[in-house]
């Protein structure tokens, strides 16, 4: 059985429209005018135990929000969830016990006390044993490789080194479900890599099942096999990563090295658009189904040195889905919108 | 039952050693306390020297200022400085997520952490209030008898509580309002003048004193202090201490119910 289960979950909130100016702000005090946002609407999910998933997306995509409902912060407007058995936003001690939610953008530890204080009070709300306390800190201090900042307070402590503590304080009572909002946001690319090694070594280690939200698409390469692409509130893909390119992108990147001095030729665009030249490089995007043909073509004309063919980057390819989706949408909205009218 | 102790502790130690990290701040506080005083003691001998009566509503220039030393106690028991505007701030800044997904109780935590709080101002504080009312020993008339000093801790005990659930609740309006500042000033400025921090509510007139008597506010500072010098006793003492049991239960609920009401709109919101 999934140990996450989303069935048709949609979560709909009110955001408060504020005309500008001064005399708009005084109506607002009487009347006030909201926009119904929706932020999730519909999303089907089963996440089976021990998977590592991640939740791409642009901002305001329904990323958080479905993080939020479930980690049982929020109630949804429709559908249903069940993390583990449990109905998230009932927010029972059982379930609080069993996963854990770590925000980038938050602070769950005490600002001005070492971060063992903090891991101390987690010992006593999570009810940890004492002796599996003990082994499971010096257990994720080793592996973060911070036992000589435990006695810092944290406020001075670097954003990379607190992002550490953070999770050691949300691993301590070993969850079973671990919800990660964006852990790596603001970290330089060292800090990063730390906390990818660290997530996937524990991972792998403890088999929990790890759900994440990131921009950052290292973070997802390194990490996840699975991903779930959300945009606009549905999910428009469910698969593996390399899977995004096979599905969304029929095109190839050709790079070509000629031999010798002469001038790059300008012919090249029947097979495909050029999107970079650089004497002696030049990079063509070519439709998947022409690359034998282009390859056969520029290999018998011209002389060249080295050849390689390559998948499109995947951020672009994302940015172009979402790109695309975001069209759609919009589409769909005045469609809506006319619709609204008529009626 | 020892388990939920233990986490009590734990959560009561934490929060005094945050505390400690401030301590530079609260001995200054501490004795700032009581500037303030010293131009009240020359405000009522001022005002008592213009009068032909020894007595205003039935205190002696003597009890005026010892009632007015005590009020510093009602208060370092009622006060709760910061409370609110924490909690409001707890709701805008999204903060408050962190007690939504982990087991722990909100009201509760902040009801430890308070008492924590209130546990290192004593442990600052002793020295300068003993130092005071060292000084001040002339003004009062000696201690009250055993029932009178029970009534009296179990008043402050209840004064505490009070404080704490009445600006909870204040706090929990910031679900609907983002800022909570403004409401507390109007609160602040009305607890000033009838919670009895400027003058005893019993100089009032009866039919106006009467009505202020059923109100929260006086339960914070002049009513342990009446306790303590023998002004309410018998009857009225039992009847002070059931109406300020009544309002700490009252606040206990409102700040339950607004707590469960904010998250549902802040749910519809979001969060």
């Amino acid at each position: 059985m999934a140990i996450i289960e989303l069935t048709g979950l949609t979560k709909s909130y009110r955001v408060y429209q504020k005309q500008e100016g001064l005399l708009a702000s005084v109506r607002g005090l009487f009347k006030r005018q909201y926009r119904t946002v929706e932020a999730v609407r519909g999303v089907d999910l089963q996440v089976e135990q021990g998977e590592f998933v991640a939740f791409l997306g642009p901002n305001g995509a329904g990323k958080t929000t479905t993080l939020k409902l479930l980690s049982g912060v929020i109630s949804p407007t429709g559908g249903s969830a069940r993390v583990m058995g449990h109905i998230p936003w009932k927010r029972e001690n059982a379930y609080r016990r069993r996963f854990a939610l770590v925000m980038g953008q938050k602070n769950q530890l005490w600002w001005d006390l070492p971060a063992q204080e903090s891991f101390r009070l987690h010992q006593q709300i999570y009810m940890i044993e004492p002796e599996r306390f003990d082994r499971t800190r010096d257990e994720l201090v080793d592996l973060l490789d911070v036992r000589r900042l435990l006695r810092q307070p944290v406020r001075e402590l670097s954003l990379g080194e607190r992002m550490k503590m953070e999770l050691i304080a949300a691993l301590l009572h070993s969850p079973e479900v671990l919800f990660l909002d964006e852990p790596t946001i603001g970290l330089d690319v060292i800090a990063q890599h730390n906390i990818q090694t660290f997530l996937r070594h524990y991972q792998q280690l403890r088999k929990i099942t790890i759900l994440l939200t990131s921009h950052y698409m290292k973070d997802v390469a390194a990490l996840c096999r699975r991903v779930v692409i959300i945009a606009h509130g549905r999910i428009m893909y469910d698969g593996s990563l390399s899977g995004i390119i096979d599905r969304f992108s029929n095109h190839k990147v050709i790079t070509l090295l000629f031999a010798g001095d002469e001038p790059l030729p300008t012919n090249l665009d029947r097979y495909g658009e050029v999107i970079d030249q650089q004497a002696p490089k030049l990079k063509l995007r070519v439709p998947r189904r022409k690359v034998p043909e282009a390859l056969a073509g520029i290999l018998a004309s011209h002389a060249i040195e080295d050849v390689s063919v390559e998948d499109p980057p995947l951020e672009e390819v994302i940015a172009e889905m979402f790109a695309l989706t975001g069209e759609a949408a919009a589409k769909e909205r005045d469609a809506d919108a006319i619709a609204a009218r008529v009626v | 039952m020892y388990a939920r102790a233990l986490i009590w502790w734990t959560i009561l130690r934490i929060c005094v050693e945050e505390r400690l990290v401030y301590r530079g701040d609260f001995a200054l506080g501490t004795l700032m306390r009581f500037l303030p005083f010293i131009t009240q003691i020359f405000l009522w001998r001022a005002v008592f020297a213009s009068r032909a009566e020894p007595t205003i509503g039935g205190y002696t220039y003597n009890e005026m200022i010892a009632y007015l030393l005590l009020t510093n106690i009602s208060r370092a028991f009622s006060s709760m400085p910061g409370l609110s505007t924490a909690l409001a701030a707890l709701i805008r800044t999204g903060e408050i997520k962190k007690y939504l997904a982990q087991p722990i109780d909100l009201i509760g935590f902040y009801l430890l952490s308070r008492v924590a709080h209130k546990l290192v101002y004593y442990l600052v504080a002793a020295a300068p209030f003993a130092l005071v009312f060292y000084l001040c020993r002339g003004f009062f008339a000696g201690w009250p008898d055993a029932v009178t000093m029970t009534a009296f801790m179990a008043s402050l005990v209840l004064a505490f509580l009070l404080g704490y659930f009445l600006e909870a609740t204040i706090g929990m309006v910031g679900f609907w309002f983002l800022e909570v500042s403004s409401l507390l000033f109007v609160y602040q400025l009305f607890s000033f003048f009838i919670s009895g921090q400027m003058f005893p509510i019993d100089i009032l007139p009866q039919g106006v004193q009467g009505f202020v008597d059923l109100l929260p506010v006086p339960y914070l500072a002049y009513f342990p202090v009446a306790v303590f010098l023998g002004k309410v006793q018998g009857a009225d003492l039992v009847r002070g201490l059931a109406i300020e049991v009544g309002w700490v239960v009252f606040f206990m609920l409102a700040s339950r119910f607004a707590l469960h009401r904010g998250l549902k709109r802040y749910s519809a919101f979001g969060g």
